[in-house]
């Protein structure tokens, strides 16, 4: 697909000695929507690390627009436009929202305005003089992709971000990231809610044990309950 | 039962002595929390602004030119030492960064004594600071006054730049997570470079200006480095505001209990450190389950 903006190419990554990732394979197009589902440690947050650079990929090629950006560091790839939003969210608790928001921006050359992001998510304004620890969980998960939204990134990397939300913020947030793909963000998405990540996801991959193992639309994996049993438990 | 004049003074003492406490610990504790090394060479630093200031005070006369000179000298060693060997160390285990550290410190301190010699040397107090204030009914002596004045000034210059500036807003998220500022496209490692030649700024400077009212010798720093450890204890590991308020508090009690019995000074210092890592292990303004 010549409009890939994101290819993973047959990356193996590693925790020390355990070989955590085989071969993975996968590409995200341009104002594409990409869930990447599986079990508890099938090494979805592992490939969103490694995408990252949080995790040097022992071999394979990561390409963002057409580059590599393997070997990169972290700092270096999130100045391309790639930006993850990690599972703990890793909210600075001791820097208040509006804190958050300004270290996220300095190094973004098209950073967004606060009130701009304020209109995304007006519950932050009225906390912006809060700690980052005072935050209630929802409220934390929206400055964590608030965070990669004043850096104006163009590919968001969600990991898990719906756990151990209330389903009325889960669906405020499935709202919010439908919204981000309509503008034309391209996001790749990991989560353990199968549900929620289908309902605005336009493709989806499959991860088992660290091995790729299926790829397809989401009604496709909605219609064969196999598959949904085999792979993910459900 | 010691007078009331006397342990007056004894606390004005312990101002001095906390402010400067706090100011060396300052520096200790945001190279801990930025950069996850404990600096064992801080107190060997501490020295060397003492030794920066008696040479350029012994040439010049002027204590002025010695803060100027030594804090520029200074930051020239925090860069050195940062870019030739801290910088080597940062991937690497606790054990050989506090050995790495530790030996700078023993180097900088040899060097200090193959030097100028053991013996110690005196810096003439400032003319600005010469005599003794009334206070009430209380004499104090005016440089130690202005000390308590100047360095609570140098506190408020390190708060702000902490507080008010995108670099201070990026060591306090990268004393929080080093990791996730680099995921938000910040170079921390470059601001590790800043960190690093702060603290040891402000290690020397502590040194020049201790220095009038102490006695310069190569070993001045070593009983410093041991109250700045258990002042960020106190204070939190990483924690700017903790650094002030365990500073001052070491300070008080180092001094008041010199009123009553010297003896007790250090001893009653630990009491305190191991009460609080009893009632409160992250310290009076730390964090749980950091560093």
């Amino acid at each position: 697909m010549s409009t890939s903006l994101l290819e993973v190419e047959a990356i193996n990554s590693f925790y020390g000695d355990s070989h955590i990732l085989f071969d993975v394979s996968l590409t995200v197009g341009r104002n594409e929507v990409v869930a990447l589902l599986g079990r508890n440690g099938a090494g979805k947050t592992t490939t969103l690390r490694t995408i990252m650079g949080v995790l040097a990929p022992r071999s394979g090629a990561i390409r963002l627009d057409g580059k590599p950006i393997g070997g990169l560091a972290p700092f270096q790839i999130a100045r391309r436009g790639l930006q993850l939003v990690p599972e703990e969210r890793a909210i600075f608790g001791q820097l208040t929202v509006e804190e958050n928001l300004r270290l996220a921006a300095l190094t973004a050359p098209n950073a967004w305005s606060l009130d701009r992001v304020y209109e995304f998510f007006p519950r932050l304004r009225e906390r912006r003089r809060s700690g980052g620890r005072q935050l209630s969980g929802g409220e934390q998960q929206m400055l964590a992709i608030a965070r990669a939204l004043i850096r104006d990134a163009q590919v968001i990397l969600l990991d898990e971000p719906f756990e151990g939300l209330a389903p009325l913020i889960v669906r405020d947030l499935v709202r919010v990231s439908r919204e981000l793909a309509a503008q034309g963000r391209t996001i790749l998405v990991v989560e353990q809610n199968v549900v929620a990540a289908l309902s605005f996801a336009d493709r989806v991959y499959v991860l088992n044990n660290g091995h790729m193992v299926w790829e397809g639309r989401p009604a496709e994996l909605r219609a064969d309950p196999a598959l949904m049993k085999a792979h993910l438990g459900i | 039962m010691p007078s009331a004049p006397l342990l007056l003074s004894q606390a004005f003492n312990g101002l001095a002595l906390g402010t400067l406490l706090a100011l060396v610990a300052s520096g200790l504790t945001i190279i801990l929390g930025t950069l996850g090394v404990l600096n064992f060479a801080h107190g060997a630093l501490f020295m060397l602004g003492a030794y920066a200031m008696y040479v350029v005070t012994a040439q010049t006369g002027s204590f002025f030119l010695g803060i100027l000179v030594g804090a520029a000298f200074m930051l020239v060693v925090g860069v050195v030492l940062e870019r030739g060997l801290i910088r080597l160390f940062y991937g690497r285990p606790h054990e050989d960064q506090i050995l790495v550290t530790f030996g700078a410190g023993i180097v900088i301190v040899e060097g200090v004594r193959a030097l100028f010699g053991a013996n110690t040397q005196s810096v003439p107090t400032p003319s600005w600071g010469q005599g003794i204030v009334q206070l009430g009914f209380l004499f104090y002596p005016t440089y130690r006054l202005e000390l308590i004045g100047i360095v609570a000034a140098l506190l408020f210059v390190l708060y702000l730049i902490l507080y008010r500036t995108s670099i201070g807003l990026v060591v306090r998220a990268g004393i929080e997570d080093a990791r996730m500022v680099g995921i938000l496209g910040i170079n921390v490692r470059r601001s590790f470079l800043l960190v690093f030649a702060l603290g040891v700024v402000a290690a020397g400077v502590s040194g020049m200006l201790y220095a009038p009212i102490v006695s310069v010798e190569p070993d001045m720093g070593s009983s410093f480095l041991v109250e700045a450890f258990v002042v960020i204890v106190i204070g939190g590991l990483g924690s700017y505001p903790g650094a002030v308020v365990g500073g001052l508090i070491a300070g008080e009690i180092i001094s008041i209990t010199s009123a009553f019995n010297s003896a007790y000074s250090e001893v009653m210092l630990y009491a305190v450190m191991a009460l609080l890592l009893v009632l409160r292990p992250q310290g009076l303004f730390g964090s749980e389950g950091r560093v």
